[in-house]
């Protein structure tokens, strides 16, 4: 089933130049999709429209098959709950002022689900392997690598279809990120990630279709393995020879 | 022959902590020497210290060789001279390291004016701007002479850390010290970055301590690389041996953990 569609989606800010061209796009649950691409491709953008954050300039962007609608309040309160995003730096994406308990409940109240609060959030504590009395605490009490799973809990917990993880690892130690892709690789079986990233080893590592960003074009889509075996674009080419590998075991 | 840069037994204490802790290691001239570590390692902290640069809240022990003179105690009137002959730097983000302020031309011309008041020289103004022009060309920098009168804003991340470097190879240091020069950019452009400071390093007979978090990024560029782990130095090693015989198992870790990286884009068609 597809979960999340774009065809033909163009953007630019503001009458402005087109930072996005003719994107066709299609996530359908069960098959992780990465986004690859360097500064300047656009992804952030692409993010905004996949969240519903910005309206297309041309195009349509469809979920599960309706046309996505900003400005539809009622319409855009099922998509959230259904859609949920964690991002980048978890020193900024988490309130510290809030108790863990209240950051990781605040989707259940903000889409006024009616539901175990308490158990909720102690289930999706578990899910992301944090102990049961982290609810207790504040986000400046924890690791980097904590926070993000505090962040991803929170994008969880109301059991959303899909998951938008910008660069969720960038910001964190390679132990540390080891431990995260685990993590969302054991939560796929349960839920569809997109992956965006400029690091297309993360992005093989997470996600069996692929689709590479440049200059707000798609170059290149289609399953990981292929476009890795094959990859038929040269900036694919180029980006797949750029990233650095451990020297050959002697 | 005694090597360019000799630590013995650092100790950087703060607050009552000790954050680096009976550190070893030298580097000789010409040597590429990679510096691993995660957030909070020390590794920063150790490269500071050779700079001569730690805040001084912080109390330092041990004893620093850098071309043959002290850094540890040194008066800081001592070690400016130090700096920008003997070492020269190159950090992260290369638009802190630059004056938003100030033209690339004017920057790079700043450090060629004092590098030759050094030597007991003073260049005119075409001669630095022809020494300028040649650093900016020795970078790999599109229309020098236009990124000469760019503002570091006006120009790309990659080309501001060209610039930083055309900064440091205008000091014809002996040593070059880079801390995650690499990190902030994209990897196509660290793919050119790492070429370029692979080539000026060999070219100019510099020795390199080269600091990151990135075990590929190291062994791309560095012979031997140190493992540093909550301020202590754990391993040490040619980079072919220290990866294929990890003899720590923090650095097994670390090793098992980058392979799988790589493993992931190592599918056979």
């Amino acid at each position: 089933m597809t979960l999340l569609d774009l065809s033909g989606v163009s953007f630019a800010y503001g009458g402005g130049k087109c930072v996005l061209h003719d994107i066709d796009l299609a996530v359908a649950a069960g098959s992780n999709l990465g986004i690859v691409g360097e500064s300047g491709s656009g992804k952030t953008t692409l993010l905004k429209l996949l969240l519903g954050l910005e309206r297309v300039s041309t195009g349509t962007v469809s979920f599960r098959g309706e046309t996505l609608e900003p400005r539809d309040r009622a319409f855009m309160r099922g998509f959230r709950r259904s859609v949920q995003a964690v991002f980048q730096d978890p020193y900024s994406s988490l309130d510290p002022r809030q108790r863990v308990f209240d950051i990781i409940a605040e989707p259940l109240r903000s889409l006024k689900i009616e539901t175990d609060v308490v158990g909720a959030v102690a289930g999706a504590l578990a899910d992301v392997d944090l102990p049961a009395d982290a609810a207790s605490r504040y986000p400046h009490e924890f690791s980097g690598g904590q926070r993000q799973r505090i962040a991803i809990a929170r994008a969880i917990v109301a059991k959303p279809d899909l998951v938008i993880a910008d660069e969720v690892v960038s910001a964190l130690d390679l132990t540390t990120r080891t431990r995260i892709i685990d993590l969302m690789r054991s939560l796929s079986s349960r839920m569809t990630f997109i992956v965006v990233s400029h690091d297309i080893a993360l992005v093989a590592l997470l996600c069996d279709r692929l689709a590479v960003l440049e200059q707000g074009r798609i170059v290149e889509q289609g399953a990981t393995r292929d476009i890795l075996a094959r990859p038929a674009h040269p900036y694919t080419q180029r980006l797949l020879a750029s990233t650095p590998r451990m020297p050959q075991r002697a | 022959m005694s090597p360019l840069l000799s630590v013995e037994n650092l100790d950087i204490r703060a607050a009552g902590r000790t954050l680096v802790s009976g550190v070893s290691f030298s580097i000789a001239a010409g040597e590429r020497v990679g510096l691993i570590g995660e957030s909070g390692s020390g590794k920063s902290l150790t490269a500071l210290a050779v700079l001569g640069l730690l805040p001084e809240t912080m109390r330092t022990g041990g004893s620093i060789f850098l071309d043959g003179h002290q850094v540890i105690g040194a008066r800081d009137r001592d070690l400016v001279p130090l700096r920008g002959v003997s070492v020269a730097a190159v950090f992260q983000e290369p638009m802190t390291a630059l004056d938003p302020l100030m033209r690339i031309g004017d920057q790079v011309g700043e450090v060629v004016r004092r590098r030759a008041r050094r030597d007991g020289h003073k260049p005119g103004t075409t001669q630095v701007r022809a020494s300028v022009l040649a650093l900016l060309e020795r970078v790999a920098l599109p229309e020098p002479e236009r990124i000469m009168r760019a503002f570091p804003h006006a120009i790309s991340g990659g080309q501001r850390q060209r610039a930083a470097i055309a900064m440091a190879l205008a000091c014809r240091p002996k040593l070059l010290i880079a801390d995650e020069p690499t990190t902030a950019l994209d990897v196509t452009t660290q793919a050119e970055i790492l070429k370029l400071l692979q080539g000026l390093v060999s070219d100019e007979g510099m020795g390199l301590l080269f600091i990151s978090h990135d075990l590929p990024v190291v062994a791309t560029i560095a012979e031997r690389a140190l493992v540093m782990r909550h301020g202590e130095l754990i391993e040490t090693g040619p980079v072919g041996t220290l990866f294929d015989h990890p003899a720590h198992s923090y650095t097994e870790g670390l090793v098992a953990a980058a392979r799988a990286f790589d493993a992931a884009l190592e599918i056979a068609p």
